[in-house]
């Protein structure tokens, strides 16, 4: 973060769309398509963390698979050091595939339950490191437990055999195996217990320190993002409508969703409860099949013009890295 | 004040294949009219089992309630037969849950499941349900409530789907609503609606609510009582200011810690409980949180802690002659 602009981004996300086609009759004549991510562009530079909040079904993990190439774009590119992923050889491709890994929204469903801990995390290890000697991964394997806070014992146990803050560390122990450099985070610690969130959030900013990770954080918390991230990304219905500096986000929200987003998450201070005033949206979020006119958030907004319904807002910089998509601005 | 609820020394056990699991090990606490009492702590501290509980809900086998009582409006609800539960579910209790799907039918149209209620419990006819039904879509902000009753649960967003369980709680005007994680599974714009309309209701008719939540912010807003639950006891327990604002147990003081807030200021390191929930098929005759206390003392690993402070706080640390805790002074 703060790195000259001559710098290139470690990645580059540029006019990402990502559609899905929905089969909604049988006999249908004409294609409908689930907008899922529309229109999304950000950058982050090595060892920064951007956070991407937004509620359920706005793109995010859609963003994070298309991302690390899970998903095929269908429109726009995602660059890699500089190189668009949909360009680069069969060979750099792999390599692209080891350097940027995810650690997925659910530890339960995401951890084969037939296999052992050990070749969980040594699968990867497998894969892009064929010619790694048996011993040799072991040791990896080890010490990949030993850095998430587990036991060299749990490598021979099979996953129901943990609770869930420890499913998280072991998916986050198979991310780390390859070396990655750029960690998707998919909704990190959504599915462990409150007393356990904090274990892993820590762990996940000393493991950034000591190997220079760069993170995308998803998650829907908004406290939990601005804890653990440099720069955060408010989506809606598949579009970022606002990106700052986390700090800022906090102390200077633009857009009128951002501000209804930020009003609505509870502190646990009696004090600053009884005073907070809410900004009370209406209504739920549209549907990414038929997403409404102009602005996505119109149907919502408590400060709409006419221009909202009819055009667009486009994205611009207000200047200290301020992005805001809003013709209130 | 006359009680509306008192929960005495309540007990409940499961058996299972891997042993008896001990979920509530004799809990206190009561609920007076209008009050919002909040019952908060992390997954399996027997949060939804105290509360099923008191609705006789508790699945047998392999549940159990082994002992205690549980005195509702002066009667001992335990000692009531099924049908006459029946007439207090929905009718004198409401209830209200995290995910109402399991608890709409979903081939049945809404309107047919909220008059049915108002038809058994308040002897109205078609018509006089119906109407009421109309008022309450329009209390809990359904718009075009006609419609709306037409539709089958599917039909509805997830945050409709909890007003809807809201309106049918609300039917028969009772004394307690039981909120079971009323808002987990909703996003926060959403969970903010529900929030104002839970508290408008309370305001206006002087319902008495139990929230059940594992969120503290939530609490903060909403409750007047909090009560901490650990390993299947109350560990601490006060008015809501109290306990987030002077926290007496190190667990309390964890739980407020290891969350991050959204005023936080930047770069403060999250302090998290370290080790795992207990294992309730244990016994406990000493302090269940000493493994993950910062604070613990000899004493805390040979005895169970009594209750001190006026019954408010189950932790060695507040006996006269301990140590003061820095936790203390830090929040105030
Ligand atoms: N593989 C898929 N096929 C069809 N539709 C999909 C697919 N994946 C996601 N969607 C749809 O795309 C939209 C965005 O989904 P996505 O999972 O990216 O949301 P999200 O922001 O991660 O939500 P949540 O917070 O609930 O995880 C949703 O409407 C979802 O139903
Ligand atoms: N039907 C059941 N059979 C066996 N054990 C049960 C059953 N219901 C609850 N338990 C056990 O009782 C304990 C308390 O469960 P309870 O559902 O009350 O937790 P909770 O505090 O509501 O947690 P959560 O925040 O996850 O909802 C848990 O250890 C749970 O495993
Ligand atoms: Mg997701
Ligand atoms: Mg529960």
């Amino acid at each position: 973060m703060g790195s000259s602009s001559a710098q290139t981004p470690i990645l580059q996300v540029n006019k990402l769309k990502k559609y899905f086609r929905q089969d909604s009759s049988m006999f249908g004549r004409s294609e409908r398509w689930l907008k899922a991510v529309d229109g999304v562009t950000f950058t982050i530079q090595t060892g920064e963390t951007l956070g991407l909040v937004g509620e359920s079904g706005c793109g995010k993990t859609t963003v994070g698979r298309t991302v690390i190439g899970l998903y095929q774009p269908t429109a726009g590119w995602v660059a890699y050091k500089g190189i668009n992923l949909a360009r680069v050889t069969a060979s750099r491709r792999l390599k692209n595939r080891r350097q940027m890994q995810m650690i997925f929204q659910d530890p339960y469903a995401s951890l084969n339950p037939r296999m052992t801990v050990g070749d969980i995390i040594g699968e990867p290890i497998a894969i892009h490191q064929p010619r790694i000697r048996n011993k040799e991964r072991a040791d990896r394997i080890n010490e990949l437990l030993n850095m998430v806070g587990l036991n060299p014992e749990h490598a021979n146990r099979y996953p129901h055999e943990f609770s869930g803050g420890q499913r998280q560390r072991i998916g986050i122990a198979r991310a780390l195996a390859v070396e990655p450099e750029l960690i998707v985070c998919d909704e990190p610690v959504s599915a462990v217990d409150v007393s356990i969130q904090a274990q892993i959030i820590n762990m996940l900013e000393e493991l950034q320190e000591k190997l220079n990770l760069t993170y995308l954080i998803i998650a829907h918390d908004l406290s939990m993002v601005k804890h653990i991230s440099d720069r955060v990304a408010v989506m809606y219905l598949g579009k970022i409508v606002e990106m700052v500096e986390s700090e800022e986000l906090y102390n200077n929200p633009l857009h009128p969703y951002t501000r209804a987003l930020l009003s609505a998450v509870p502190i646990a201070d009696p004090d600053v409860e009884r005073q907070r005033k809410r900004i009370l949206l209406e209504g739920d979020l549209p549907s990414p099949v038929n997403p409404p006119s102009g602005c996505y958030f119109h149907t919502r907004c408590y400060r709409v013009l006419p221009v909202c319904r009819q055009q667009e807002p486009a994205m611009r910089e207000l200047g200290n890295g301020h992005y805001v998509a809003c013709h209130n601005v | 004040m006359e009680q509306l609820l008192h929960v005495k020394n309540l007990e409940v056990e499961f058996r299972t294949y891997a042993g008896v699991v001990k979920a509530v090990r004799g809990i206190e606490f009561q609920v007076n009219p209008g009050e919002v009492v909040a019952i908060v702590g992390e997954s399996g501290c027997g949060k939804s089992v105290t509360a099923q509980s008191i609705m006789r809900l508790i699945p047998s086998p392999p549940g159990r309630i082994t002992g205690g009582s549980i005195i509702f409006d002066g009667e001992n609800l335990l000692n009531k037969t099924e049908r006459q539960m029946q007439k207090i579910r929905g009718n004198t209790i409401g209830m209200i849950f995290q995910d109402p799907m399991t608890y709409l039918n979903p081939v049945l149209t809404i309107a047919t499941q909220i008059t049915e209620n108002l038809r058994l419990h308040k002897r109205m006819n078609k018509e006089q349900a119906m109407r009421r039904a109309v008022e309450l879509f329009g209390l809990v902000g359904i718009p075009e409530p006609e419609i709306r009753l037409k539709q089958y649960p599917h039909q509805f967003s997830g945050g409709m789907r909890q007003r809807v369980m809201i309106a049918m709680a609300l039917a028969c005007e009772p004394k307690l609503i039981i909120a079971d994680e009323p808002t987990t599974a909703l996003d926060v714009t959403v969970q903010a609606q529900i929030l104002e309309l839970i508290k408008g209701l309370k305001d206006r008719f002087q319902t008495a609510i139990i929230l059940i939540t594992h969120d503290l912010g939530v609490v903060a807003g909403q409750a007047d009582r909090i009560l901490v639950m650990y390993a299947g006891q109350i560990v601490e327990t006060g008015t809501t200011d109290e306990v987030l604002k002077k926290p007496s147990h190190p667990y309390t003081w964890g739980l407020l810690k290891s969350v991050p807030r959204l005023d936080a200021v930047k770069g403060k390191k999250l302090t998290p409980i370290w080790g795992q929930p207990p294992d309730l098929l244990q016994d406990f005759t000493s302090c269940p949180f000493v493994p993950r206390c910062d604070y613990a003392m000899s004493i805390c690993a040979q005895q169970m802690p009594p209750f001190f402070n006026g019954n408010k706080v189950r932790c060695w640390l507040n006996h006269p002659q301990a140590p003061k805790v820095k936790f203390k002074k830090e929040v105030s």
